[in-house]
């Protein structure tokens, strides 16, 4: 049984891991807010975007000379991961459920025979991967420096990619991201961004023809670009709102344990020390008696 | 019979004016300046650098924009740029900055024409408006 001084010193210890991971929830709790405020303010101009791109391309007649963007390189043969992380870690499952959904369509991917090549953003989540997929790592952005997403950031990503999809590189993107549900749920998404994916939208298509300045070509051969700039923008935003949200509640639970961890503690301290007072007792008593 | 439409302008981190009581905006549009009036018909088309004019019932609004996209169906004016600055709310210096970028930009040797040609755009705004 551990001694009176080894148990003080224990509850001590977890009284003030218990007062970091109290402070941790509180500051993730302070950058949620923020996070989930711009998370917000910024699907309005992806969701137009998307809107303008997909009344586009259901105005292109000529589907043979769209843009590749839009259309791919017609092969389905190498797949680009982009799979997107924190740079900081107790976040909870946070990091892990993205690594985990990437790695089942990695695994998807191998089974078919396909072609594998990863861009990791956020430290974490390379950490993670380099042990099994290391060697198809090909680059790895960390934004360590920005203290909240921004758009800068985004197109310094967009421009990665889209530099490798023109010298083909690959011929299909998909990103990980976790999506913002509320502060216990995020949802890991995995969503293809080339070529792009146009058909599940139905609602959003207009029967009304546009009038275009300059053609329509060009247009979407500089939309695109964009496009995928705010589609990698929206995953981040999603992504540190996520995080936020995962490291708050991860920090509330580990609050809560510590709690648990002391009252346990400071039940067994005050028994061991009744037990010791009692034996010093029995021993006076005994002592006298014996006299 | 009213003359207003709807303007929407956002860009990535947030929306940044909306609007119900506009009665024309000019925008510098990549083929010119285009004035937009209600019932115009639907259109999409980029933007240059240059400024964006709203008259409203409210008043005259200018604004500064780099590049962008606007799009106009439905008496609904949407216009979706990255970079937009309020001119009455900027500051000389950072108009100075932006100029100061632009003009190195123009100088570097591997630009290419159509770039080079928006940022002599860029640079000619910017230097009427200092």
């Amino acid at each position: 049984m551990a001694s009176l001084d080894d148990l003080k010193k224990r509850i001590t210890s977890v009284k003030s891991t218990q007062k970091i991971t109290k402070a941790m929830k509180m500051v993730a709790a302070a950058k949620l807010k923020r996070a989930q405020e711009s998370a917000e303010k910024g699907r309005p101009y992806s969701k137009k975007m998307n809107n303008i791109i997909l009344n586009l391309s259901s105005g292109i007649s000529d589907k043979e000379s769209a843009p590749k963007l839009l259309s791919g390189t017609g092969k389905e043969k190498i797949y680009l991961c982009v799979v997107m992380t924190s740079d900081r870690g107790l976040c909870g499952g946070f990091n892990a459920n993205i690594i985990k959904k990437a790695k089942s369509y990695f695994a998807k991917l191998d089974s078919e025979g396909k072609e594998l090549k990863i861009i990791t953003v956020g430290s974490k989540g390379k950490d993670q991967l380099k042990r099994v997929y290391g060697h198809k790592i090909i680059e790895s952005i960390s934004f360590k420096n920005s203290k909240n997403a921004n758009y800068f950031d985004a197109e310094k990503v967009c421009k990665v990619i889209i530099e490798k999809f023109e010298k083909e590189e690959f011929d299909v993107c998909t990103i990980f991201y976790n999506q913002f549900k509320n502060v216990i749920t995020q949802i890991p998404q995995a969503q293809q961004i080339i070529p792009l994916n146009t058909e599940n939208n139905d609602e959003n298509k207009s029967e009304d023809s546009y009038e275009f300045e300059p053609d329509e070509e060009e247009i979407l051969s500089n939309l695109l670009p964009k496009n995928i700039s705010t589609q990698i923008f929206k995953a981040m935003l999603e992504n540190s709102a996520s995080e936020q949200g995962a490291r708050m509640s991860a920090m509330d639970n580990a609050t809560r344990n510590a709690g648990e961890m002391v009252d346990k503690l400071t039940i067994q301290y005050n028994r061991s020390r009744q037990a010791a007072i009692t034996k010093e007792l029995i021993e006076i008593i005994s002592g006298a008696e014996s006299l | 019979m009213s003359e207003e439409f709807k303007i929407e302008i956002v860009n990535p981190e947030k929306s940044f004016l909306s609007k119900e009581d506009v009665t024309e905006v000019i925008v510098p549009a990549f083929e010119g300046e285009m004035g937009i009036l209600k019932d115009h018909i639907s259109i999409i088309s980029f933007l240059k650098p240059g400024i964006i004019t709203i008259h409203a019932k409210s008043g005259e609004e200018k604004f500064y924009v780099e590049d962008g996209i606007v799009e106009f169906k439905n008496n609904n004016l949407s216009v979706l740029t990255s970079s937009i600055f309020n001119l009455k709310e900027i500051e000389k210096g950072k108009l100075q900055d932006l100029l100061k970028a632009a003009e190195e930009e123009t100088n570097k040797p591997e630009i290419n024409d159509q770039s080079k040609y928006l940022v002599d755009q860029k640079i000619e705004v910017l230097k009427s408006l200092n």
